[in-house]
């Protein structure tokens, strides 16, 4: 859907640059951005930089910057163009059927708010008008709109990266540790959980690392305080994602 | 940004944090930062500077996991804010085939940068 929308304002000018946050790195992304058929830039950020340099706290998210590289739009959510009836959705009714956590999982992903239309309106009229549309905010109110963060927070995005290259080491329990520490001190940040839960992976199937929580076998081997469904729950799904603002 | 060691460089410290190395400091869109004269004399002749002093001139957070062989220095918390600056910061990451990308490569048109992650 996004390499569509790319395709139709690339001609005025616009370009769109994809990047998986994802310790696993192509091992993780391959077939995701294989069956994009992207024809822009999609990258890969292991030790998700983006969080670093941006204030990225939650996938899928977005940044807009200009022709002379300045943001005009910080981090915030970025849903998916509104897309059109899609026939294949009947076809799931046939699909075998999902164990119940992941049947509750998608229970509380359906009440995640997000308002497409208005984030995509909004897009076209920045890439139509540039500076003059009032999407596209001044210098100061980028910066004032970017996350918050206290040297707790940044020492929690330094846990992070610590912890993403002993993974890469093939240190995980090492890892894990600093995990934990990055999931305190940035308790804001759905990717820092997200990434350590999808790596506790649950089967070997396509939804292993969708799990992320206590596998119903042995629930007392969970190394995190949280998992999704409890902390989806916790703060309602309803809150997951920040609401839009003009 | 990572260490193997708990020393850097001005140019290696730059490079990963997008701040750059000017007479009056390391500076980032307005905001400049006056280096200790400790970090100026390792710059000035070539020596490895220490990781934790630069750190903290920067107020920057620096987390030691010496036992596994890393070291981070955090990012920046000026302004209480994740950006110092609109200015983006210009990251180089790699595709599927490992070929390395420059965001600002894109100067000169409208850019959206999408994260995503496959979990």
């Amino acid at each position: 859907m996004w390499q569509a929308l790319r395709e139709e304002l690339a001609p005025a000018g616009f370009e769109l640059v994809t990047v998986g946050l994802d310790v696993l790195g192509a091992a993780g992304c391959r077939e995701f951005i294989q069956a994009a058929q992207p024809t822009h830039p999609a990258l890969l950020d292991q030790h998700h930089v983006l969080a670093d340099l941006f204030g990225v706290i939650n996938i899928p998210s977005s940044i807009w910057i200009d022709e002379a590289g300045q943001i005009v739009r910080p981090a915030e959510a970025a849903p998916a163009p509104p897309a059109a009836p899609n026939p294949i959705e009947n076809e799931a009714a046939e699909m075998p059927p999902l164990p119940p956590r992941m049947m509750e999982i998608m229970t509380e992903a359906m009440k995640i708010q997000s308002d497409p239309v208005s984030y995509h309106a909004a897009l076209k009229d920045w890439v139509a008008n540039g500076a003059d549309s009032r999407f596209a905010l001044s210098a100061e109110e980028v910066v004032s709109r970017s996350r918050p963060r206290d040297l707790n927070v940044a020492t929690g995005h330094a846990h992070f990266e610590i912890a993403t290259q002993l993974e890469l080491n093939g240190q995980h329990d090492a890892a894990i540790e600093h995990f934990r520490q990055a999931h305190e001190l940035v308790p804001d940040s759905w990717t820092f959980r997200r990434q350590a839960w999808s790596l506790e992976m649950e089967g070997d199937g396509p939804l292993a690392r969708f799990w992320q929580g206590p596998s119903a076998d042995d629930p007392d081997a969970w190394p995190y305080a949280g998992d999704w469904l409890k902390d989806v729950r916790e703060s309602g799904a309803e809150n997951y994602s920040e609401p839009w603002t003009p | 940004m990572l260490l193997t060691t708990p020393e850097t460089t001005l140019a290696e410290f730059s490079q990963a944090t997008g701040w750059s190395i000017k007479p009056q400091g390391a500076c980032k869109g307005d905001v400049c930062i006056p280096l200790p004269q400790a970090v100026q004399d390792a710059h000035a002749e070539d020596r490895p500077i220490d990781a934790q002093t630069l750190a903290q001139a920067m107020g920057m957070p620096f987390v030691a996991a010496p036992e596994q062989g890393l070291w981070a220095i955090g990012p920046e918390c000026v302004g209480s804010r994740a950006l110092t600056t609109a200015t983006a910061a210009d990251f180089v990451l790699p595709d599927l085939d490992g070929n390395l990308f420059q965001l600002s490569s894109l100067r000169g048109k409208k850019v959206l940068v999408y994260a995503w992650a496959p979990y």
